[in-house]
């Protein structure tokens, strides 16, 4: 249970930051404030020296603003100010009648729906579809025909409508808390079902029930003064909808009367709103800045240029990566100096989150959102990248820097046949027609050795296997006749017998076409087929550059020596169908 | 097509579900039907004989199939008051609901894609901005907004006519200028609900690694983003639509009151202070009509955008 306590104890710590980064927020702040006096004025209304809402006084009628009537009168001479509190009496509590119904119906039944599932969820999501069938207030209407013009049963019946918003979310929170441990631990140690909610769902569904029960609130005060506004409500008390309704009538003598109750029910539906949206932010703790913000690189150091030659074809020095900008700048890759000759392999060896993944994205320009190049020089083919601009960076892209990915399936775009992916670059980039662009892509499905180039090339990715769609995107990578191709573990996604298979099938296109390649992967049997050289990298830094029998063979470095013994470990370092480590690096693509 | 068919059969259940549970739920007002009928005076007899010659003293279930085999065939009583038939009556106010609801759903549609694109791609205070103006759209219920307009447009300004309804083939113009307010009103909190999730879709599809792959063969950024990930946001955006469609009926229930426009609403509205129980039995049973039409054509239009979904 020990468990359990500090999970608890954790969750409370973040709920005191949380309230803390509410009161940070401007917005949030004022709209409880707002809510707060609408709140009270409501309350102490009965207690203030008034004149009575009722009192119809005709010779007085639609009078300005004076002292004896702070807000004027209405058309029968009644005071508008109090008239406006007693309103907003009865407009909060229809909003919290419905509100109240709204969580006895849908907190019990979501609670049951996520907790146990099965068909509690297929009756409930019927429910929830026939709700969505028909507009609220046409119900409301239809009651209405039956129960008379009590607002009480209209708005009672709305909460019954409502209860779906709050059903939704409560299933969905407690759906995914359902399989955690630490209810987990709590079934073990012997607490039953009740108690388990009781104690331990609940806390969780809270902050999201009390975000959406604001939300439902402003719907309801909505639809209640619609109610009131149409004229079909119980008129003999004063509320924000009948005085809009009786304000409209007068429109064209007096437009001022609508102005109040207007001001009124706008700044609670729109209070209720803000406040929603702060809690959410607060609890969910999103970053109020904009963390797509990124900087200029700074020159690489003189130091790290000596030793560059012009042959290379790619010339990375003294390279920095970085995550946002100012205090919480954070570097992922530091001082990478790398070069790959024309038609050379380069392997970039090393564990998950070394950063091999970001520095070959920055080769791209194609860093996740918020990366940024924050140093050193990238020169490709004798042109500067690190400081180009980004329409020229993407003129090289394709034609000249080419990309392998990971993942095969999560690569394509699902929603497009596989040809149109294909040749859409062809067209747009290289400017082939249509029907040349589809010939150069069913040749170039047929070279990366998929048998019926036709049929693939009709199909939608999720049609393919895995090994199919990693030869579409290397067939993709090479339509352009790229100088340099970076394949991002192109084969640790796919299955041990097509890893090989894709293995070879790059070999082959490389020294067919005599393209250059950095090959990003954390396996050594790979590195061992492919690469010419070979440059480690270990949290951010390359601890070591060499070709590959001397990496092999007698690696100077102490972490090439683990990384290799390791390896061995699992299997024989040179072979031809390349061994899996267990737990393969994840996809590196969000962050290093 | 499979997902189609599915479809179809769901929406046909709703509307026979939904028609069921309106019908007990105004079966209590029954009683009361031939007493309405026949004024205050009649006899308890009377009574009696009015509900055995209406049918109504019968068992619910039985009324319910009656009328609803009637309701297949196309007729659906006729209204306790006016003596006309509910689908003659149905059928004049029908046009102005849906010719409304039809431009409020396409501006809005247009309008909220657009917006949430930008504010998707754009970030910064462009995203700020039109994040803070959907949030007031969300918050503000149409016929707020409405009031506004009318106070500016048509008494401050005397631009359009604050109330009333022409016919389009009496006065095209007539008939524009008096939808103008309604659909604005109407507009502005769809566009919000609109925007809102094509943004957040158009975000989430941007971190895609597709995306990425796309952006490696040298493609414009505009292909990327208004052909691969606009076409892969838009299944979110349209379901956003269609729950829209949903709330703009229902607003369209008070806007049609605020301007004076012989829709749907309004008939509901008086159907439902009179008690009379064909007529708003079938002013239910035809917005429940237009919501499902709408949900069928958002699923098709998802089914041509998302092959997953078509042939799965």
């Amino acid at each position: 249970m020990s468990q359990t306590t500090t999970l608890v104890a954790a969750a409370r710590a973040a709920k005191q930051g949380a309230f803390r980064r509410f009161l940070r927020n401007p917005l949030g702040v004022a709209a409880a404030t707002v809510l707060l006096i609408i709140v009270l004025s409501a309350l102490v209304a009965p207690f203030l020296p008034l004149p009575s809402p009722d009192l119809v006084v005709l010779r007085d009628a639609m009078q300005s603003p004076s002292a004896q009537h702070l807000l004027g009168t209405d058309a029968s001479g009644r005071d508008v100010l109090s008239r406006l509190l007693l309103g907003a009496q009865v407009s909060l509590a229809g909003a919290a009648l419905a509100l109240v119904v709204a969580l006895v119906v849908g907190l019990p039944t979501g609670l049951l729906a996520g907790y146990y599932g099965g068909p509690f969820d297929a009756v409930a999501n019927w429910f929830n579809n026939l709700n969505m069938a028909l507009p609220g207030i046409v119900l409301l209407l239809a009651v209405r025909a039956v129960a008379g013009p009590s607002i009480w049963i209209s708005m009672g019946v709305f909460g019954v409508l409502l209860a779906p918003g709050v059903f939704r979310i409560v299933r969905a929170s407690v759906q995914a808390v359902r399989g955690e441990l630490y209810i987990d631990a709590a079934r073990v140690s012997g607490l039953g079902d009740a108690r388990i909610i009781g104690r331990h769902v609940l806390t969780v569904v809270r902050a999201p029930a009390i975000i959406q029960s604001a939300r439902l609130a402003s719907i309801a005060i909505a639809v209640q003064a619609g109610l009131e506004f149409l004229g079909i409500a119980d008129s003999s008390v004063p509320s924000w909808g009948g005085m809009l309704n009786e304000g409209f009538r007068r429109i064209f003598v007096n437009p001022s009367l609508i102005f109040w109750p207007s001001l009124a029910i706008g700044l609670t539906t729109m209070a209720l709103i803000l406040l929603g949206n702060a809690m959410r932010d607060a609890l969910e703790d999103r970053d109020a800045g904009d963390s797509s913000k990124v900087g200029r690189p700074q020159p690489a150091s003189v130091a790290s240029l000596t030793d560059r030659t012009e042959a290379s074809l790619l010339s990375v020095r003294d390279l920095e990566v970085s995550y946002g900008i100012g205090d919480s700048k954070n570097t992922v890759v530091h001082h990478v100096s790398l070069d790959i000759a024309p038609g050379e392999v380069l392997g970039l060896v090393g564990e998950s989150g070394s950063g091999k993944t970001q520095t070959a994205f920055s080769v791209l320009g194609l860093l996740p959102d918020g990366g940024w190049v924050s140093r050193g020089s990238i020169r490709f083919d004798g042109t500067e990248l690190a400081t180009l601009s980004t329409a020229e960076r993407r003129k090289l892209r394709g034609t000249d820097i080419a990309y392998v990915p990971q993942e095969p399936l999560s690569n394509l775009d699902p929603s497009f046949r596989i040809g149109q992916q294909l040749t859409e670059p062809l067209r747009t980039r290289l400017g082939l027609s249509k029907t040349q662009a589809k010939e150069r892509a069913l040749s170039l499905l047929a070279k990366v050795g998929i048998p019926d180039p036709e049929a693939t090339f009709r199909a939608y990715p999720h049609e393919i296997s895995g090994g199919m769609a990693q030869r579409v995107l290397i067939a993709g990578a090479v339509a352009g006749e790229p100088k340099l191709l970076i394949a991002d573990e192109p084969t640790t996604a796919l299955d041990v017998t097509v890893q090989a298979e894709v293995l070879d099938l790059l070999r082959d296109l490389q020294s067919e076409t005599g393209m250059a390649v950095l090959l990003v992967t954390h396996n050594f049997g790979v590195v061992a087929d492919i690469c010419d050289r070979v440059a480690v990298m270990k949290a951010g830094r390359i601890v070591e550059t060499d070709d590959v029998d001397t990496i092999l063979r007698t690696p100077s470095d102490p972490y090439t020596q683990t990384l290799l013994a390791s390896m061995l470990d699992e299997g024989p370092v040179r072979t031809y169908v390349a061994p899996t480590t267990a737990g393969a690096a994840s996809s590196e693509g969000s962050r290093g | 097509m499979p997902f189609l068919l599915k479809r179809l059969i769901s929406a046909v259940s709703l509307v026979f579900a939904t028609s069921l549970i309106v019908f007990l739920l105004v079966s209590p007002a029954f009683d009361d039907i031939a007493r309405n009928v026949l004024g205050e005076n009649a006899s308890a007899e009377q009574v009696a004989q009015l509900n055995a010659e209406l049918g109504l003293d019968r068992p619910i279930f039985v009324q319910y199939f009656d009328w609803l085999i009637a309701a297949v065939q196309g007729d659906f009583g006729t209204s306790l008051f006016t003596s006309q038939s509910v689908w003659a009556a149905i059928g004049v106010r029908m046009p102005v609901t849906v010719a409304m609801v039809v431009l409020v759903t396409l501006i809005s549609g247009v309008i909220g894609f657009a917006v949430g694109i930008l504010s998707a791609v754009r970030r910064g205070w462009v995203d700020k901005a039109l994040q803070f103006l959907s949030t007031l759209g969300d918050a503000l219920p149409a016929f707020i907004i409405a009031l506004f307009l009318v106070t500016v447009f048509a008494i401050q300004l005397g631009w359009l006519p604050a109330t009333g309804y022409t016919d389009f083939s009496t006065d095209p113009g007539a008939w524009a200028r008096s939808l103008v307010m309604p659909v604005a009103a109407l507009t502005i909190p769809a566009i919000a609900g609109i925007a809102q999730q094509v943004r957040s879709s158009m975000l989430a599809m941007m971190r895609q690694d597709y995306v990425r792959t796309l952006r490696s063969r040298g493609l414009s950024e505009t292909r990327v983003v208004l052909v691969h990930v606009l076409r892969n946001s838009s299944t979110t955006g349209l379901t956003a639509l269609a729950v829209q469609v949903v709330g703009i009926l229902g607003g369209a229930v008070v806007i049609e009151q605020v301007f004076a426009l012989p829709g749907l609403g309004s008939l509901a509205i008086e159907a439902a202070v009179r008690t009379d129980v064909p007529l708003i039995l079938g002013a239910v049973l035809a917005y429940v009509v237009i919501v499902v039409i709408v949900n069928l054509l958002v699923d098709l239009a998802v089914a041509w955008l998302n092959p997953k979904v078509r042939l799965s």
